[in-house]
């Protein structure tokens, strides 16, 4: 019987540096991956984040000069693109790669090289978009892209190329993704880890990667249907050939709110693992919190033309839409319910990863609150398209996924670095960030409703909504210095943090039953699981397996350039749509397939 | 490492203190296009729907809020603790924080589905119909019962139902006077078809309750200068409202020798009237906004600058300096696909004086938005022997 390191392919040599790099750009291994994924998203939080600051500081004062319109207005689409598709998309999928598997017991994802093809596809759809920069044509026409501004004759030059052509690279690696882990959940889950017994963060990646595979496309029709519109003529969206800027609108907002849920379930999910932990009780009303979930992501298909009360779509859709989405704030509510209630009678710990799942909650049910508001749409009227929206998606995307996310940091980082980090630090991190982020958003629900319109470079003195504005760009660099204690107590706590145990909260889930950081093999013997809660209710045999060597030889599968090589013939066939010919976006078709090909065959034992 | 148990309330209070404050700042000053004190029964609906809504949602917010809080302060853990007692769920509890939640969806939504219905119903036949079009970056009005054309300022009666009838020249833009109630959008009209009326409208009817003048801007993103595209409603007696219309359809006429009517020479003589119309004069160009009047207007490029023969020159001088994307060539600078003027600061003068004097005797703009003037009741000041221009089909 071999030892785990000589079954999997990491052969012992020098480890020059560039072998460490060859050995990540060919990696399959899902924990290299997540980190990849991680670090990308939270560089691109740091550029989304460095560009809210540059528009926080245009609005601090009336009639400002600090950016002109047209750097505000691509700075704010892309602040928008980016912190989507770039930071929270890409950072729920680094949570999904790094966790599920370890969380039921899988030694990788099902399709490791097509895990790799995503990252990759992911980070130079990234590197496209944000190229643009340097031709000074950045996307510009918001990150909804509202036909027909995005028309040729309305947006001319390269910035909405970009975008248009961006996001349809990004969806391809987000749609990849989805299938990767619907299979590996289905699949591969440890014996006796029956879909109740799953942990509900991988219940919440599971719904979310439904919603994936399902809204993504819809989004790749909106964007082919523009591709087409400026690089090759056709109508879909001018109207003076008859076509309709709405029916952009209608496919967008289609994909658009299912993408709310994509990006709010993962932050449940989290939440859910953070909050029993830490109160040492199991999460309460764990079925109905699946179900609820569920329902989100189904409910969420009926929802869009909220986005649209004031497109004129008449009283019967604008009394349909009010209704359905009023009713998605019920199964929503359930789910706050039942995190208080797991609080309820506990013991609390308030770690750092607990004060942010408690702010998370604190933060996330005003931005429901507001959600409520909205839907009611007579008065949407006057709050659609302000400040108040503003205020409100901030509330839904900041309060709920991303202080969820940095709770997620805290809670599994020991996990991810075999490092603790510095809790002391973290509190800093967190009360900074928490009243920077309130102090930020919840001014702008009251400028919105004085009157202030989102999107706009500069307003006047005369509105009198100056103070307002003030107090939300103080509150942005509060809250960068928050963010930027986080990277200060990552760096710190890499050079001389406290080593972390295998199960330093004292959690449940299969995840903490490794080593800290888990070996490339995840687990030696995949355990066996008879209970939800297994390190609570069945710890010694679980940990006994786990660490027990394995009967059999474990096949892991073995490095690949094929993934990079793909992705890479994917953009370049993108920018070759560039030439506005037809026939070199072909032939880089022509060639995607024969790398696709060679990518199929290659041997991997 | 386990926090001060003292940091949680203070960090509540904290913040408690801090929303008030901005929560004061907010309300307690003037906001000229605050959706709280709307003037027409549009407006005051939607806000009764709203409120209905905010009260029910804020006891919500409230109790769980509440709860939270309590949560925090009570079950924090403490020494020597036994492990909690790991309840599992309760269905009772369940369906009860289930149904509660849909009980106060359904007072929501009742009266909310019925402001829906009530707030989209035709204009009745009598109300004034205005054509509200949108360009990139500017508003056009148009008085199709009246044959008055007006540009990024327009003026209604109170007491009588106005129908903004609504399209896009270009991109899809929105309307927005908060004060007059909610917005829409103005979509880009589809194409013509022969003889047959196949336009596609957004509408927004009201009847405004009380005079004044009511700021308003574009609120839905429509490229460069989305930021400064701003409107203001005057909303007038009928009697004023009617003198206004009159006023519109009567050429000011500068004094001979003046430089006004140097100005009045220079601009008809000029590329002005390729884009700009002066009613009564030989100004007809449509592609730029309606000038008639232009000195009873607030601003100039659609809240780009106060009004003031200073400021009218500066933009005649170059325009794109002041408002990204215009279209206007200026003095200085090419725009909008056609050379810079290349006028001298002396006929720039005059004809800022000229549009600046396109005005009533005794008109006076408002300070602030939102502020009634003080020469209020003296709008318009119509000249006398009127001669009624055409009601134009023309330049419809």
């Amino acid at each position: 019987m071999a030892t785990a390191e000589a079954r999997v392919h990491t052969s012992p040599g020098p480890r020059g540096f560039w072998r460490e790099v060859w050995s990540w750009v060919t990696t399959v291994d899902h924990k290299r991956i997540g980190i990849m994924y991680g670090a990308t998203a939270i560089f691109f939080l740091l550029v989304g984040g460095l560009e809210a600051i540059l528009l926080r500081t245009q609005l601090a004062l009336p009639e400002n000069e600090f950016l002109s319109a047209d750097l505000y207005n691509q700075l704010f689409t892309m602040h928008g693109t980016t912190m989507v598709f770039l930071v929270g998309m890409p950072m729920a999928v680094a949570f999904f790669n790094y966790l599920v598997p370890l969380q039921i017991g899988a030694r990788d994802v099902a399709f490791p090289r097509l895990n790799a093809l995503s990252y990759w596809v992911f980070l130079l759809g990234a590197i496209f978009l944000n190229v643009s920069f340097f031709f000074g044509a950045a996307p510009n026409a918001g990150w909804t892209g509202y036909a027909n501004l995005t028309a040729p004759q309305y947006s001319p030059g390269l910035n909405m190329d970009f975008w248009v052509l961006g996001l349809q690279i990004l969806g391809i690696g987000s749609i990849l993704g989805g299938v990767n882990f619907i299979t590996t959940i289905v699949n591969m889950r440890a014996p006796g880890m029956t879909l109740m017994r799953m942990p509900i963060f991988t219940w919440m990646a599971f719904i979310t990667s439904f919603i994936i595979i399902t809204a993504l496309p819809v989004l790749a029709v909106a964007l082919f249907l523009l591709t087409f519109d400026r690089f090759y003529g056709t109508n879909f969206f001018v109207v003076a050939q008859g076509g309709d800027p709405i029916l952009w609108q209608h496919l967008f907002w289609l994909f658009g709110h299912p993408e709310v849920y994509i990006l709010i379930l993962p932050g449940f999910g989290i939440l859910s693992e953070i909050i029993p932990t830490f109160s040492r009780k199991p999460l309460f009303g764990y079925s109905v919190m699946v179900y609820s979930a569920a329902l989100i992501g189904l409910l969420g298909w009926g929802v869009w033309s909220h986005h649209m009360f004031t497109v004129g779509i008449g009283p019967i859709g604008d009394a349909f839409f009010t209704i359905s989405t009023m009713i998605i704030a019920i199964p929503t509510g359930v789910k706050i319910f039942n995190w208080l209630a797991t609080m309820w009678g506990g013991s609390i710990r308030f770690t750092t990863a607990m004060l942010y799942g408690i702010a998370t909650i604190f933060s996330f049910t005003m931005g429901g609150i507001s959600g409520v508001m909205h839907a009611t749409s007579p008065h949407n009227l006057q709050q659609h398209d302000t400040y108040f929206v503003v205020a409100h998606f901030h509330y839904v995307l900041f309060g709920g996924l991303i202080l969820a996310i940095f709770g997620g940091f805290y809670y599994w980082w020991p996990k991810l670095t075999g490092k603790m980090l510095d809790e002391r630090l973290g509190k800093w991190n967190f009360w900074l960030t928490f009243a920077g982020f309130h102090l930020t958003f919840f001014p702008m629900h009251f400028a919105g409703l004085l009157g202030m319109p989102r999107r706009v470079f500069t307003y006047f003195e005369d509105l009198n909504i100056t103070g307002l504005n003030l107090l939300a760009t103080a509150g942005a660099y509060l809250t960068a210095v928050g963010i930027l204690l986080f990277l200060i107590n990552v760096v710190k706590t890499a050079r001389s943090g406290v080593r972390a145990p295998e199960n330093p909260w004292g959690a449940f889930s299969l995840e903490w039953a490794t080593t800290s950081p888990p070996e490339e093999v995840n687990f030696r013997t995949i355990p066996t699981v008879r209970t939800r809660e297994p390190l609570w209710l069945e710890e010694e045999a679980v940990l006994a397996q786990a660490r027990s060597e394995s009967a059999a030889p474990i096949h892991m599968p073995p490095p690949s350039w094929w993934p990079l090589v793909l992705a890479s013939s994917i953009l370049l066939t993108f920018c070759l749509v560039l030439t506005n010919l037809w026939w070199p976006p072909v032939l880089g078709l022509a060639l995607t397939f024969i790398v696709a090909i060679n990518f199929a065959l290659e041997p991997t034992h | 490492m386990i926090i001060g148990r003292r940091s949680v309330p203070r960090a509540a209070a904290w913040c408690a203190a801090a929303v008030a404050a901005v929560a004061l700042s907010g309300c307690a000053e003037d906001a000229p296009q605050t959706t709280f004190r709307p003037v027409t029964d549009f407006g005051i609906l939607i806000n009764e729907i709203f409120v209905n809504t905010f009260w029910w949602t804020m006891a919500v917010l409230v109790v769980v809020q509440a709860v939270l809080l309590y949560i925090v302060v009570r079950f924090r853990a403490r020494p020597g603790q036994p492990k909690p007692k790991p309840v599992h769920g309760d269905v009772r509890l369940e369906i009860l924080w289930t149904l509660i939640p849909a009980v106060i969806v359904a007072f929501i939504a009742v009266p909310t589905v019925r402001g829906i219905f009530a707030t989209q119903q035709a204009a009745p036949q009598d109300a004034l119909v205005i054509d509200v079009i949108g360009h990139q970056w500017w508003w056009e009005f148009r008085y199709p019962d009246y044959g008055v054309v007006t540009a990024n300022q327009f003026n209604l009666p109170a007491g009588r139902p106005v129908a903004l009838r609504m399209r896009s020249a270009d991109v899809i833009h929105s309307f927005w006077v908060p004060r007059l109630g909610g917005k829409r959008d103005v979509n880009p009209a589809p194409a013509r078809i022969e003889g047959e009326e196949a336009v596609r409208y957004n509408w927004i009817n009201f009847t405004a309750h009380e005079p004044g003048w009511f700021p308003g801007q574009c609120a839905e993103f429509c490229g460069l200068s989305h930021g400064v595209m701003r409107t203001m409603a005057v909303v007038q007696e009928p009697a004023e409202f009617e003198a206004w219309v009159e006023a519109m359809r009567t050429p000011v006429e500068p004094a001979p020798g003046t430089v006004e009517a140097r100005g009045r020479e220079l601009f008809t003589r000029s590329v002005c009237i390729a884009c700009h119309t002066v009613q009564g004069t030989t100004a007809a160009g449509v592609l730029g906004p309606n000038l008639t009047r232009m000195g009873e207007r607030w601003t100039i490029g659609a809240g780009a600058l106060p009004l003031s023969r200073d400021n009218m020159a500066a933009w005649l001088r170059d325009p794109l300096a002041i408002k990204p994307g215009t279209l206007m060539p200026g003095a200085v600078r090419e725009g909008g696909g056609m050379p810079a003027t290349n006028m001298s600061d002396e006929d720039i003068d005059a004809i800022a004086a000229y549009l600046v004097s396109l005005r009533g005797e005794g008109v006076r703009l408002p300070a602030a938005p939102g502020q009634v003037p003080a020469g209020a009741d003296a709008i318009p000041d119509p000249e006398p022997a009127a001669q009624p221009a055409a009601p134009g089909d023309d330049i419809l």
